[in-house]
């Protein structure tokens, strides 16, 4: 009995020590200034004077700040992305699903712009994009069309960013969705063609609701990833763009923070994306509670 | 039509989809690749030309001289292997405590660091500048390599999962033969998630390789930069002079190593991605 608890007091020790890095980071690195950011939301903080509190000035600033609507405007168009890619992916996943030959080549092919690095591709795309010599618009030519500048429009710089995150998230989307696919036992299928079921209808009665885990997780993990989108702007349009039509919510406060060491506003608006995030996180939580329930 | 030449014909269109669709992912990147070794006056050539005649290869040459590039690679390499290798160890040791020791408060200190996965950078980059500036780190690789070291919630998660298939009897067993808690993840644990550690410490490095917003926070010098700030300082520098061979040159050294370890490695990681999406 003394050998057992003498056991189980070191095991304590040593389970204690083993997490302690990663809390001690989770602490400094995450949460100390994460509290310190919301204090600093309610200052006039400027990075060199001292903090005066201002109360909610900060967030009522906001309330009136055009650019930031501009900002958080552009970076909720932007999710439209989401659905598109969503979509295209599920479809290439149905494709690959059947065995068609050369499965492995494709899936390497269609993950490459995934593993690629974001700024590399930003100066590509940028460059693709270019009104006269760039390589959209020449294989617009093709069909007649003669495209605009792509960058430097402000009705057409949101949809080319667009284009280009569904391009560089496809094979990460379809990734996911193959797996879960492949996860779907085929006797569902066989039921239901034995039931008369055209290819539509198993779909729409079997593999959707199947795969509806999976597209939970993508839209969650999309959106908040989404919200903090920054580098392609940063490289392709460094002044936010025509009208400031690109630039996104981390970009404004990247540009306050660091370019007008508006220290305590940009504190509130990075603020304002935590609490939205946290908010998209708890709403899928809640779904998938919900979900849950329906299997049962 | 009977039904195998009927599925013979729909697994040919799938497969020409595919293969349009393959062509629009690759294409830009053979573009740009094809581009590097274009001379100045071919990239304006209209129609565009694929194949550039002669190859110039001279851009690659060039590059170096152009600006810091090894120092960007350099400097990247420093900041990427110490935190995986460092981070890693940390990571891994502290996923076997989580799977299989016990302790009081465990399953409540998980759930904070995985709750914590909820609060974004941005939130939290204001605050940490200024503590790193407080020590004096600004424009030093620091910032970039000190908070990784403390580990990856990400791996500890996956690797935790990963261990719920590792049988306790092993440990238990080692555990009463008098062996040490360190020696039962050092010589048990760990080799048997091997796979799965490699799989997530590339992920993890190509993060890092590929991350922009925090090094574009710290680091001013161009000496000190990372590999992805000297190619868009590149790109902010030659492109006005449409020196675009120049620029997707070194745009192509910058994603060559990874896309040389996605080949390379390219079973694992597309397991280890599948998994961690179907699992949530």
């Amino acid at each position: 009995m003394n050998v057992k608890s003498n056991l189980y007091r070191k095991e304590k020790i040593y389970g204690f020590l083993f997490i302690l890095p990663p809390l001690l980071g989770l602490l400094i690195f995450t949460l100390y200034p994460m509290i310190y950011s919301i204090y600093g939301s309610f200052t006039d903080w400027d990075g060199l004077g001292q903090m005066n509190f201002i109360g909610l000035s900060n967030f009522k600033d906001l309330w009136s700040d055009e650019l930031f609507h501009k900002a958080l405007f552009n970076t909720l168009f932007m999710m439209l992305g989401i659905p598109i890619g969503i979509t295209l992916a599920l479809l290439l996943a149905l494709g690959l699903n059947r065995g068609v030959p050369g499965t492995t080549a494709f899936r390497v092919i269609y993950y490459v712009p995934v593993i690629s690095s974001l700024a590399a591709v930003s100066i590509m795309w940028n460059w693709a994009y270019n009104g006269d010599y760039g390589l959209v618009n020449q294989f617009l030519d093709l069909f007649g069309i003669s495209g605009p500048n792509w960058m430097a429009n402000k009705y057409t710089v949101k949809p080319a960013l667009i284009i280009m995150a569904v391009w560089k998230g496809l094979g990460y989307t379809m990734l996911l969705y193959l797996a879960a696919l492949q996860s779907v036992s085929r006797s569902y299928y066989e039921a239901a063609e034995l039931d008369g079921a055209n290819g539509f209808k198993s779909f729409w009665h079997i593999t959707w609701p199947m795969v509806r885990p999976v597209t939970f997780f993508i839209i969650v993990t999309n959106i908040i990833g989404g919200s903090q989108i920054f580098t392609e702007m940063n490289i392709m349009t460094p002044t936010g763009g025509p009208e400031y039509a690109s630039a996104s919510v981390v970009f404004y406060i990247w540009q306050k923070a660091f370019g007008n060491f508006q220290m305590g506003y940009a504190s509130a608006m990075a603020v304002f994306l935590g609490v939205f995030i946290f908010v998209v996180t708890l709403i899928q939580f809640r779904m998938n509670e919900k979900q849950s329930f329906d299997v049962d | 039509m009977n039904m195998t030449s009927r599925r013979r014909v729909t697994h040919s269109i799938i497969f020409v989809l595919l293969l349009i669709g393959a062509v629009f992912m690759i294409g830009p990147l053979l573009w740009m690749l094809s581009t590097s070794f274009k001379d100045k006056q071919d990239v304006f050539a209209l129609p565009p030309v694929w194949i550039p005649r002669p190859f110039h290869f001279d851009k690659y040459s060039e590059i170096w001289e152009a600006g810091p590039l090894l120092s960007g690679i350099k400097n990247s390499l420093i900041i990427a292997v110490t935190v995986t290798i460092v981070g890693t160890f940390t990571s891994s040791l502290a996923a076997f405590s989580f799977a299989k020791l016990r302790f009081p408060g465990k399953n409540k200190i998980f759930l904070l660091m995985l709750s914590s996965l909820m609060i974004p950078y941005p939130a939290v980059m204001i605050p940490q500048f200024f503590m790193f500036s407080k020590l004096g780190w600004i424009d030093t690789l620091l910032p970039l390599i000190v908070p990784g070291l403390f580990g990856n919630i990400v791996m500890i998660f996956f690797l935790r999962q990963y261990l719920s298939s590792v049988p306790n009897a092993i440990i238990e067993a080692a555990k009463i033969d008098g062996s040490s808690y360190f020696r039962l993840y050092s010589s048990i644990t760990f080799p048997l998630i091997k796979p799965a550690v490699a799989a997530q410490l590339i992920l993890w490095f190509m993060g890092i390789w590929n991350d922009y917003l925090s090094p574009i926070i710290y680091l001013n010098s161009p000496e000190k930069q990372t590999l992805q700030l000297v190619i868009a300082n590149f790109n902010a520098t030659y492109a006005i002079q449409t020196d675009y061979p120049l620029i997707m040159a070194a745009s192509i050294i910058a994603l060559l190593p990874m896309l040389i370890i996605f080949l390379v490695f390219q079973k694992q990681i597309i397991e280890s991605v599948a998994i961690s999406g179907v699992k949530g």
